[in-house]
């Protein structure tokens, strides 16, 4: 239409269509400018003898002046989305450092240390240089994924049983209340708690793997339970009706349309589960102990894993001491590839395994 | 074998809210029957209670009688999922299951119940089911794309043709042509006059003249105020209802003049 619409006189100052629909704003890459600027800031007051964290806060306040040549040249509204930009991508900044530092020095101090010895080589008869995480990389392995076997079927059967069955009910709002304390146990209780429990049978003193994939169950299975059932409430409605009308059965209904339907989300928690777990030291120091051979018994005898190796490591280095400290740093660089690992394939499988055609 | 249904003094409730009221209906067998009535009147959850889908919802339960063929839809022997496999539905807003294919949605109701088929059999069920529901030729090349690659009127056709790849005796639509335009609405009008003289069909529109088209009889439901429960006004052959209704306010409804 060529016409303008004139809004009907009295109710509105006459101005044109085009100068309500117009605003003014700052040059395409405003922003980056400021943050050169900034930055730049930061080095010349390095260089000339500041701090590294004066330096930093200066360049702070220098991208400050975004939002305030905001206000003038665009107004308020474009402003406060302008410092609020400026915030949140400090928050952002503010939140790697740690993890950024954390990378940096398991990596520097753990990355020499890494040979093919050090992964094929126990730490038997070893002392001083060599040796390596054999024994402690079985032990972790067969430990947590004893404890995945464990808690995935609990967790998930329960996870069902709160969405497609007690829904709302008294006894699904116990359960989720105790799975909400579970999540709180601290893990030196969870390993006091399987100690007890095997005491009763094996009697004082007991050392097992097994034990340590139970009181690692007993961290995993809540968060098992909450992610499950966070990806099942998920699974619209209407899915569960089309399978209804069908006549297919409640439990064909939930194996085959709303297990299948949330798949990717469910392997992601459980995953991610397990990523939590796999670090755990106090509750395997407690019950699987450790030792310097390896053992690939879970139910007989001490067993190493990476976190209580280099917990030891650190604790009794032995003389000289360098080189049983950097080997802590080698166990702690190899649990970090490993959870990075199974994040990938957490990412992998929800890439795989979620719901095609929509996405 | 098309079944008739029975109904008498059926009252249905969400928890404690009451959303129809005392309906008493027989619809004939191998007919089609059309509900109508403004929004919220309750025409899907009388439709649901007929093939005890709404149960399902928690709390929600019904009172009186449903009789099929005779048989208490109801009573205590009587197992739901064997009376949803005797009574199919499409539902108001299409459904497919987002992790099967195209060709496995045609065919969930065997596969989820893992009913063993040869594979020239299933090929033939789900060629039947989609050329009926009008929609084997836009999908015949890409039956193994996944169901919910289609636009929304295909998916509603792929949920018709799910639904009757099962060869239910009743099957009961919820506005099944409201996303469907003019061209796959005839086609699944021609569809239902097909099944006509097998089944037993209950179809819910907004669609008057669709009511008037494919329907033997209609049914006219209405809200008697608001925060009521929705009753049934009249029912009739659809000739009667349309040209000359007993009651004023289907009279009102049918031509326009409300809802
Ligand atoms: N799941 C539910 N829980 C509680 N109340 C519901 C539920 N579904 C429907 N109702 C209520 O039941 C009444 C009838 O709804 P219903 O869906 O049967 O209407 P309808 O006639 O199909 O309307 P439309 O033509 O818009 O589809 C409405 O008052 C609605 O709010
Ligand atoms: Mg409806």
């Amino acid at each position: 239409m060529s016409t303008v619409v004139t809004p009907e006189p009295g109710t509105r100052p006459e101005t044109s269509l085009a100068d309500q629909l117009r605003g003014r704003s700052l040059p395409a890459g405003a922003a980056r400018v400021v943050v050169g600027v900034a930055l730049a800031t930061a080095v010349l007051a390095y260089v000339v003898g500041a701090s590294p964290v004066q330096a930093v806060l200066l360049a702070w306040v220098v991208t400050l002046a975004l939002p305030v040549w905001s206000y003038a040249v665009e107004g308020r509204r474009k402003a406060v989305d302008r410092l609020v930009t400026v915030l949140v991508s400090s928050a952002f900044v503010l939140a790697l450092f740690p993890l950024a530092s954390i990378l940096w020095t398991v990596i520097s101090k753990g990355a020499p240390v890494l040979s093919a010895e050090f992964f094929t080589y126990s730490m038997r008869n070893v002392v001083g240089e060599g040796g390596g995480i054999y024994h402690a990389l079985i032990g972790t392995l067969l430990i947590t994924g004893a404890a995945t076997v464990i808690s995935v079927p609990i967790g998930l059967l329960t996870a069902i049983y709160l969405v497609e069955y007690g829904a709302g009910g008294r006894m699904a709002r116990w359960i989720r209340f105790l799975v909400d304390v579970m999540t709180g146990i601290p893990s030196i209780v969870a390993g006091l708690f399987a100690y007890a429990l095997f005491v009763l049978f094996f009697g004082e003193g007991v050392r097992m793997g097994i034990g340590g994939s139970v009181a690692l169950s007993v961290l995993m299975v809540p968060v098992v339970v909450r992610s499950c059932e966070e990806m099942l409430k998920l699974v619209p409605n209407e899915l569960r009706e089309a399978s209804y009308a069908l006549g297919v059965p409640k439990w064909r209904t939930i194996t085959k349309v709303v297990l299948p339907t949330s798949l990717a989300g469910i392997v992601t928690g459980i995953t991610l589960a397990i990523a939590r777990v796999i670090g755990e030291t106090a509750p395997l120091l407690i019950i699987a102990g450790m030792t310097d051979s390896v053992n690939f018994n879970l139910f007989d005898g001490r067993m190493a894993t990476l976190p209580v190796f280099a917990y030891t490591s650190i604790r009794n280095p032995g003389v000289p001491p360098e080189f049983a400290l950097e080997r802590a740093w080698g166990a702690a660089l190899v649990l970090l590839i490993i959870v990075m690992l199974l994040n990938l394939a957490a990412r992998l499988v929800s890439y795989f395994f979620s719901p095609k055609g929509e996405r | 074998m098309a079944k008739s249904i029975d109904v008498s003094d059926l009252n249905i409730y969400y928890g404690d809210f009451l959303a129809v009221e005392d309906v008493t209906i027989d619809i004939p067998a191998r007919s089609v029957t059309a509900f109508i009535g403004p929004s919220g009147c309750g025409k899907s959850t009388f439709l649901r209670s007929l093939n005890r889908m709404h149960e399902v919802i928690p709390n929600a339960r019904v009172e009186g009688k449903v009789l099929i063929d005779g048989q208490d839809l109801y009573g205590d022997e009587m197992d739901p999922v064997n009376v949803r496999r005797t009574i199919g539905m499409v539902f108001q807003r299409p459904n497919p299951f987002p992790t099967m294919s195209i060709y496995d949605n045609v065919i969930a109701g065997q596969k989820l119940n893992s009913k063993r088929m040869k594979k020239a059999d299933s090929d033939a069920i789900v060629e039947r089911s989609l050329r009926r529901a009008g929609l084997w030729a836009e999908v015949k090349d890409r039956l193994n794309r996944p169901g919910s690659s289609l636009s929304g009127g295909q998916q509603q056709r792929l949920c018709i043709a799910r639904a009757i790849s099962v060869e239910p005796e009743v099957l009961l639509m919820d506005e099944p042509c409201s996303a469907l335009d003019p061209i796959s609405t005839s086609a699944i009008e021609d569809l239902i006059h097909e099944l006509k003289s097998e089944y037993t069909i209950v179809i819910v529109t907004h669609n008057m003249q669709q009511a008037a088209r494919v329907s033997d009889d209609t049914a006219f439901f209405n809200l008697s105020g608001v925060g009521k429960p929705g009753r049934l006004v009249e029912t009739g052959r659809t000739e009667k209802i349309f040209s000359n209704p007993e009651d004023p306010a289907t009279e009102a409804y049918i031509q326009g003049r409300f809802g």
